[in-house]
């Protein structure tokens, strides 16, 4: 039987991927694949043909019947018919290191990943030995993709370097797949569709600095993502990628996956850690880093997804291949989620430099609406709002600070012309209002008297005096948070403040007519 | 939809027991006891405090920290409706206006007749194709009013 693939993304789900499939059985061999990340042509499916795969979408059940009465299995002409997926503009003008496998192969087969240069990198890791692969990550000049942007390899050189290891005092690999922010979602991607890579990553990962144990933090939001990360862990459990003896090498390594339980904060470092000790996820002042003092008080390596599963590509193909592309500081790729109001939103993997402009319009092609672009929120609920003046900035960890913003984890979030920025400012305050762990002053009540000083101007009360205020007030939560959510709310707040200050002003000009 | 069992000390104890030697365990625990009897029992508090060498009062504290976690079973469905940014960009609020407004409830609260609980979740990682929601497990995109009361009709 022919062979079709068929996405089980959360995504394609959601959209009737489960549907398509079933209409399918009988007719095709169906192989489910995470998504290629075209998500409004998602459920996108794939004949296999000897000229390679033919892509079909968007497909619904209903679809079906006509799909291969027309001739699908055959890859025949039809509406539907979209070519070789990897000639579509969208996946075409893409570097994928990251997501290579992504919506290509079965992400709970082994075979599959290996056919795909799955376990390569682990392998060149476990020839290097720890303190070469430690080096290789940093002449990688990846940086972490949660948002921090921190070297990788120096958060792992330090805790090498920090007492214990194999046989001696625990230390440990934690995987922050907490993707909180709003507009991301390659974390939940990658976990869904290409797990393997991010247990390899993590492999790596361990025995560079001697961890012996791993745990992943996965939001109890992502229901999917848990289900098929647990599967694939008991797959390479039985295959002795993870166990006592990772694939013969004599290191010890195993991973266990924690799910959160509704907090956002927790995707902070310090509380996750907390998080998973068994406590309410509150934020730990620093120094101790967690590279020396972490998750049970031991020397513990956090980072997210995207870059633990960035890690095998970096050995597989050399820290001279990532480091090659990128944009100042910033080196390799990110993939960047596009959300929202976006004709074309989807995963789009390129080396950093792409300007805010290009990404929006070019590749996100505008608005779904329609409606002028009037503001995009870049790096999730604590990243700025840009306005299209500012859409020469190169997608960058400097050129968006320098801008008073951030890139965050990726995320891009377009707005069209019926936004009112003085109402996403006020829901700026009051996620962090709700989100707010409650250690640091600032963030736990500044929030709350944000919400009511903007809910003030907007009611057109003092105008002036209370944009004083929140100025003020977002000067407090800036530098008396410990952690960027009281520390970064700012950004939204101000930006929405600094480029849309007519939307701040409405209700006093209508007191006035 | 889930089918609760009605809280019962033994099986409770059971569940802190099976759980309680894991590192960190207290999470791990209140996930499985919510899964379970549907929410985290006011009387398993004193039970994880005991097993864990906590007191009540830290148990209560990290039982209230997490939004998920309950203190009385969801209707027979659970609708998690998505607020954040994204979502937003699509018409999110409004949405969640009707929604509140047909079931007759505000969030957090369960329909008279038991058949529905309204939760606001912040990011399902949905968010090329919002609003979003998850009912149950199960996860929806694109929605509207008329796409989501089919949703409900098509769960009741």
């Amino acid at each position: 039987m022919t062979r079709v693939f068929v996405p089980r993304d959360a995504a394609a789900l959601a959209l009737g991927a489960d549907a398509v499939a079933a209409a399918l059985a009988g007719h095709a061999a169906v192989t489910r694949t995470g998504s290629r990340g075209l998500f409004w042509l998602e459920p996108m499916i794939e004949v296999e043909t000897p000229q390679g795969r033919i892509a079909f979408g968007p497909v619904t059940a209903r679809d079906v019947p006509e799909l291969l009465s027309a001739g699908l299995l055959d890859a025949a002409p039809h509406r539907l018919r979209l070519g070789k997926p990897e000639d579509h503009p969208f996946l075409a003008r893409q570097t994928r290191f990251t997501f290579s496998r992504c919506g290509i192969t079965d992400p709970l087969s082994l075979d599959d990943y290996r056919a795909h240069g799955g376990l390569k990198g682990l392998a060149r890791a476990l020839e290097l030995g720890p303190a070469r692969t430690v080096e290789e990550v940093t002449k990688s000049g990846l940086r972490g993709r949660g948002g921090a942007g921190f070297p990788t390899g120096i958060k792992w050189k330090t805790t090498a370097d920090a007492p214990g290891g194999q046989g001696g005092e625990q230390k440990y690999i934690v995987c922050n797949a907490d993707e909180g922010d709003s507009g991301t979602y390659a974390d939940r991607m990658l976990m869904e569709g290409d797990p393997f890579a991010l247990i390899e990553g993590m492999a790596i990962a361990a025995i560079s600095v001697g961890a012996t144990k791993g745990f992943v933090y996965t939001r109890s939001e992502y229901p999917h993502a848990i289900a098929t990360f647990n599967a694939a862990l008991a797959i390479v459990r039985q295959e002795g990628v993870l166990g006592a003896d990772v694939l013969g090498s004599g290191h010890a390594f195993d991973i266990e996956q924690r799910v959160g339980a509704g907090a956002y904060v927790c995707g902070e470092e310090t509380s996750l850690l907390d998080s998973l000790e068994g406590k309410r996820g509150q934020v730990r002042a620093k120094p101790p880093l967690p590279a020396h003092r972490g998750l049970f008080g031991k020397p513990t390596v956090v980072n997210n997804v995207i870059t633990l599963a960035s890690v095998p590509f970096v050995l597989a193909e050399g820290a001279a291949a990532y480091q090659g592309i990128g944009y100042g500081r910033s080196r390799g790729t990110m993939p960047i989620q596009l959300a929202g109001n976006v004709c074309y939103a989807g995963l789009f993997e390129a080396g950093f430099g792409l300007t805010l402009g290009e990404i929006v319009n070019d590749i996100g092609g505008g608005t779904l609406s329609g409606r002028p672009v009037r503001a995009v929120q870049v790096g999730g609920p604590l990243g700025a709002y840009f306005p299209p003046s500012l859409f020469d900035t190169p997608f960058d960890y400097e050129a968006f600070a320098a801008r008073d913003g951030l890139i965050g984890h990726g995320g891009v979030v377009v707005f069209d012309d019926t936004v009112d920025l003085a109402a996403q400012a006020r829901f700026a305050m009051e996620f962090c209002s709700v989100e707010s762990c409650g250690k640091c002053t600032p963030c736990r009540i500044g929030s709350v008297r944000g919400m009511e000083v903007i809910d003030r101007i907007m009611a057109g009360d003092r105008v002036d005096m209370h944009l004083e205020l929140l100025t003020d007030l977002c000067h407090t939560m800036k530098f008396g948070s410990l952690c960027a959510l009281g520390g970064f709310i700012p950004y939204p707040v101000m930006s929405a403040l600094t480029h849309f200050p007519e939307d701040f002003r409405a209700p006093q000009k209508v007191a006035a007519e | 939809m889930a089918d609760y069992e009605p809280w019962n000390e033994v099986r409770g104890a059971e569940i802190i027991a099976g759980l309680a030697t894991r590192d960190g365990a207290a999470i791990p625990i209140l996930h499985a006891l919510q899964e379970a009897f549907g929410c985290v029992p006011a009387a398993a508090v004193p039970m994880i405090a005991e097993t864990l060498n906590l007191t009540r009062a830290e148990v209560h504290g990290i039982v209230t920290f997490y939004h998920d976690f309950r203190s009385h079973p969801p209707g027979r469905h659970v609708l998690k409706l998505c607020r954040a940014e994204a979502c937003q960009s699509l018409g999110a609020d409004a949405l969640a206006a009707h929604v509140r407004n047909r079931l007759g409830v505000d969030w957090h609260a369960t329909t008279k007749d038991g058949a529905v609980t309204l939760e606001p979740v912040f990011c399902l990682g949905l968010c090329a194709i919002g609003p979003s929601a998850l009912l149950d497990d199960k996860p929806l995109a694109r929605l509207d009013p008329a796409r989501i009361e089919a949703e409900l009709e098509a769960a009741a």
